[in-house]
């Protein structure tokens, strides 16, 4: 399996990800922002930094990046896509998740051990979660707190498009706490913590995030078996 | 000669009082050789300026003026401090790690056979009182490109930091302000910010003491050099464009004390700083390495174009010849003057040889990077005399210098010194007479109340501002005694860092409080079981025009060169800030040392926080080293009494170093599971940290020692530390300690009930102390949210997780260091 991890400029936690996407055991390939070509990849992570330096807004820049149009053909054809922090952000400006990320309502960047619930567990980034099952990871941000109109988030809420909400403490003041949304199709998932930065014993408040990079891998083997069982 | 009586500022040098629109130019200053020049308002003196015209043999155009008043300020010709700090070369311990030092952008130090680690501490006070967020970013920036200009990855930044009062109203500009730049830029730079301090204290009002560390590491063959070598070679400018930002930061506002009105007028003296492009040019500088394609490098900081010009082409003896007209401007109407001495942050000045120069260009293009050639290298003469610094401005020839006249032959001065008439009186004054708690419920509220003072309290409202996760490799970071690094994800190589000091105790003996700042950042790195190898220092101080300051300097010079060496640990660089003074009245004297330290495996890391007990009648702690009755400059005194007086606390060295051994066997053959270093606020902050860190209480029983329970819980006597041991282990602990003569005493269990007992005195649950502990800084500088979701979150650090079921994967390896450039769409290989 070949994840893809997006490096734009300003791109700062793309090595991570390609680390988590190593110890779930996949391969990591890296995509160029420059570069349309997404080199056959099954999936993409779009990493956490500060792409174009957040000119403008936050991923207002990179939605229009060369490799990005591929993405988005690719995404609207069922390829994985997984958004963190500035991912999110980039996802949320290409019209793949509804919805915007603004500043956190203190004002401040916050980085802490952040527990969330996860509640769609559908998706290709969550299935290996139980429902409503709480994990801990890391959240950083300074324009991480999520909005949309009421109508969006009734329906992201009827449909089961949640798949994660802050608990014990929302760290940005997102609206009906949500720290993360999937699309209908459930293969693109934008999430404001950081997974890839709970994959190790060593260095992380848990390994709880490794469930999102062993998920893609245990969806991807599974439609491998479906295409493999229609021919 | 006399002065015009009043110049306009710096930017108006180029115009002389002929009034002419023209450049100042070399031909224009031999035929005007009695033109008044405004050398003092530069901050020059006469002595000086009569200096530079013996050397060029004529006055100086503008320029030329601008460019040795900055070259030769306090800040970047280190005059008055000069003659001190040889002590740190002349004392350094015998060491073989060392592969770059003093005088370096920063030092280099080898920690195994492929792998060094490059480190340094800076200030940047003076600009962060003048303007907060732009002063606090733009140190991290320049730190860091000190570390990428030795040809490391900056992996990390620390930020010691000091604020006036806690509730001084500007302390309320400040505090807020420096955080939010420092992790404005460091988190936009991709660094975690892995420890620093945190402390208030009414001396540094109108002077707070910013400093950053920043650590970068790099193989040991790709060393960069900054000498402009090569005759022929080209000189490139990469990185952002010139603008007006920062002229003059280093003479007119890092090196004068300011009177009380004056910081607004200083603001366009700060550099702004721009993270990103200083990603991009991390970034680029180092693809530009790992294909060998610089010959030499230098960073622009402090003295921008003037310091990077003259010190690359003085370290190699060869000339230069630059065409100024070049530099890309931000603002096109910029003099030649300015252009020199800007200070606009994120450049880099480049020697590359002719024919690598279009691929330089290509990899600034990728990066999306300014790129310019704006010169080359020029001969030195043949009988070996070094070659001149030609500099012209469109066919103006405004400097002609010889470069190291500007970057090595500044001024020394032997500044006089005199002790402080006060120290005796000061000395006298012994915090160990005031009025001390007696009873439990007294030392309950002592407790309580030193936990929620201001440099005891929860600093997580600040340290939440930065990332600490960022490049995965982040062991342990704030609130640990260490930052601690992996370095090598293949075979566990890692390093602890701390910074620490303590201006309190240096004010009452500046040579025994450099040792003891020294001692406790030593100490906060052994005990986490790292080997410390190193320090680098950032010595904040008053005016050296002040002789009872430059007394304190002198002291502090000289215990922390006899306590390097006595501890074996070199001094590899560092920084020096003078005019930390409102007026008469100056800081305390604030040496802030970073010790680095060493682990071959980092996964034996020892933390801070007391974890869930192993069994259920808990495990054993111990106190090592020894407490006596020290309470002089103490964190009690000077919360409950607001005393400073007395001697600080002794320093044992030797002391220092065996609890040092103790800890890294232990950590090597597992007998100890949390430690913590005993320094501000005593045994009893000790307590409070570790039992909130994971939410486990603590049973603790005082020995029939002779010492009070008050001096148990509140002396800060140096050399000290509270470990865990799980039951079982305490025999082959014990021997372990005796065997190096560290002594210990047993304190009691750790318990899964959270309540925070001492025997016989008073016992809290541990919410009331968290309480007290946590919302000091968030009550004092605000920014809860509002709304439904105002509940801040209490989440109890989880207790370090067990190693995972080894995932189906091969093994995890490094790409900390990027080897190998990684092409797009190749797989993103592991590397070691």
């Amino acid at each position: 399996m070949r994840i893809g991890v997006v490096t734009f400029p300003g791109s700062l936690d793309d090595g991570d990800a390609a680390r988590a996407a190593r110890i779930a055991g996949a391969e990591a390939i890296r995509l160029w922002h420059g570069d349309p070509d997404l080199h056959g990849v099954d999936a993409v992570v779009l990493p956490g930094g500060f792409s174009y330096g957040d000119a403008l807004r936050c991923g207002a820049i990179a939605r229009f990046a060369p490799v990005m149009e591929s993405i988005i053909d690719a995404a609207r054809g069922g390829l994985p896509v997984l958004g963190i922090c500035n991912g999110f952000q980039i996802l949320c400006e290409a019209h793949l998740l509804p919805g915007a990320l603004t500043r956190n309502q203190h004002l401040h960047f916050r980085n802490r051990d952040q527990w969330l619930k996860v509640e769609a567990t559908n998706t290709a980034w969550t299935n290996g979660f139980t429902a409503d099952q709480e994990i801990l990871i890391p959240v950083k941000n300074g324009e991480g707190c999520f909005v949309a109109d009421p109508k969006t988030l009734d329906a992201l809420e009827a449909e089961g498009r949640v798949v994660a909400r802050y608990i014990k403490g929302n760290p940005n003041g997102s609206q009906r706490d949500i720290a993360g949304i999937t699309n209908e199709a459930g293969n693109v998932v934008g999430i404001m913590p950081h997974p890839e930065h709970a994959v190790e014993a060593l260095t992380g408040p848990s390994l709880d995030g490794l469930g999102f990079f062993t998920s893609v891998l245990r969806s991807l083997a599974k439609d491998g078996q479906l295409a493999g069982g229609q021919q | 000669m006399t002065q015009p009586e009043k110049s306009t500022g710096f930017a108006a040098t180029d115009v002389l009082a002929t009034g002419s629109d023209e450049p100042d130019t070399v031909e224009k200053a031999e035929k005007s050789p009695d033109e008044l020049q405004p050398f003092i308002d530069l901050g020059l003196k006469d002595d000086e300026y009569a200096k530079i015209r013996e050397i060029l043999g004529r006055r100086p155009t503008a320029s030329e003026l601008a460019m040795y008043s900055i070259m030769w300020s306090e800040h970047c010709s280190y005059k008055s401090s000069k003659v001190h700090l040889k002590q740190f070369s002349e004392k350094a311990p015998e060491n073989t790690r060392m592969l770059a030092g003093i005088g370096e952008n920063a030092g280099v130090v080898q920690i195994s056979d492929k792998i060094a680690v490059t480190f340094k501490v800076e200030s940047h006070n003076h600009p962060s009182y003048v303007e907060p967020y732009q002063g606090a970013a733009t140190g991290v920036g320049g730190i860091v490109r000190d570390i990428l200009a030795m040809g490391a990855r900056p992996i990390a930044v620390m930020d010691p930091l000091r604020f006036g009062a806690h509730d001084h109203p500007d302390t309320a500009r400040v505090l807020p302000g420096v955080v939010a730049g420092i992790g404005g830029y460091g988190n936009c730079l991709g660094l975690p910010n892995i420890g620093g301090e945190i402390v208030f204290d009414p001396c540094y009002q109108g002077n707070p003491l910013v400093n950053a560390l920043s650590i970068g590491v790099l193989p040991v063959e790709r060393l960069q050099k900054k000498e402009a070598t090569g005759t022929g070679n080209i000189v490139v400018l990469l990185g952002a464009r010139t603008g007006r930002d920062g002229i003059g930061g280093v003479s007119v506002l890092a090196s004068a004390t300011f009177a009380e009105d004056e910081a607004e007028q200083r603001r366009p003296s700060v550099q702004v700083g721009d993270p990103f492009m200083e990603k991009l040019l991390i970034e680029s500088c180092l693809e530009l390495y790992d294909a060998g394609l610089v010959s030499g490098i230098q960073d622009l900081g402090g003295a921008g174009l003037t310091c990077a010009l003259t010190e690359t082409a003085a370290a190699a003896g060869t000339g230069m010849r630059v065409w100024l007209e070049r530099v890309p401007l931000r603002e096109a109407s910029m003099s030649p003057t300015e252009i020199l001495a800007s200070e606009s942050q994120e450049r880099m000045l480049l020697i590359v040889t002719p024919e690598n120069l279009d691929e330089v260009l290509k990899v600034a293009e990728k990066w999306g990077v300014w790129a310019t050639a704006i010169g080359e290298v020029t001969a030195a003469a043949e009988d070996g005399t070094p070659g001149r610094l030609l500099i012209s401005w469109n066919d103006h020839v405004v400097v002609d210098v010889p470069p190291g006249s500007l970057a090595d032959d500044g001024p020394i001065y032997h500044r006089p010194i005199r002790e402080p008439n006060d120290i005796m009186l000061l000395q006298a004054d012994r915090a160990e007479t005031l009025p001390r708690p007696g009873t439990g419920d007294e030392l309950r509220e002592t407790l309580l109340r030193m936990a929620a003072s201001p440099n005891l309290c929860d600093k997580s409202w600040v340290t939440e501002q930065y990332d600490r996760y960022v490049l995965g490799n982040t062991v342990l970071a704030q609130p640990e005694d260490s930052g601690v690094l992996r370095i090598d994800e293949e075979t566990g190589l890692g390093v602890a860092l701390s910074v620490d000091g303590n201006g309190r105790f240096a004010r009452l003996d500046p040579y025994e409080g450099a040792k003891l700042a020294l001692a406790e950042s030593y100490r906060n790195v052994a005990v986490t079981g790292a080997e410390p190898i190193a320090i680098s220092d950032c010595l904040n101080f008053g005016s050296p025009e002040d002789p009872t300051v430059m007394w304190q300097f002198s002291e502090a010079c000289r215990g922390l060169a006899d306590g390097c060496l006595e501890l074996g640990t070199p001094v590899t660089g560092g920084n020096v800030s003078f005019y930390n003074q409102t007026g008469a009245a100056a800081i305390h004297p604030t040496p802030v040392v970073g010790t680095l330290g060493v682990f071959d495996d980092v996964a034996r890391r020892i933390p801070m926080g007391f974890p869930k007990p192993a069994k259920a009648n808990g495990d054993l702690l111990f106190l090592l080293g020894e407490t006596r009755t020290e309470l002089s400059g103490s964190e009690w005194a000077w919360v409950t009494h607001n005393h400073l007086g007395g001697r600080p606390p002794k320093v044992d060295l030797a002391a220092e170093q065996a609890l040092g051994k103790v800890m890294a066997k232990a950590s090597k053959s597992g007998l100890v599971t949390a430690a913590h270093d005993l320094s501000d606020g005593g045994l009893a902050q000790v307590l409070v940290e570790s039992t909130l860190r994971h939410g486990v209480g603590a049973k603790v029983t005082f020995p029939e020692d002779g010492n009070s329970a008050f001096v148990h819980l509140f002396s800060e006597s140096a050399g000290r530390a509270v470990v865990v041991v799980p039951r079982g282990h305490d025999k082959a602990f014990l021997a372990l300690a005796a065997e190096h003569g560290v002594p210990v005493t047993p304190l009691g269990v750790t318990t899964e009930e959270k309540v925070l007992q001492v025997e016989g005195q008073f016992s809290i649950p541990l919410d009331e102390v968290r309480e007290a502990w946590s919302s000091t800084l968030r009550d004092l500088f605000g920014g809860e949210l509002a709304g439904r979701n105002a509940q801040p979150a209490v989440v109890e650090a989880p207790v370090a997780v067990e190693a995972p079921e080894a995932p189906a994967t091969e093994k995890v390896q490094s790409i900390t260091l990027e080897l190998n450039p990684q092409t797009p769409g190749g797989p993103i290989t592991p590397q070691s």
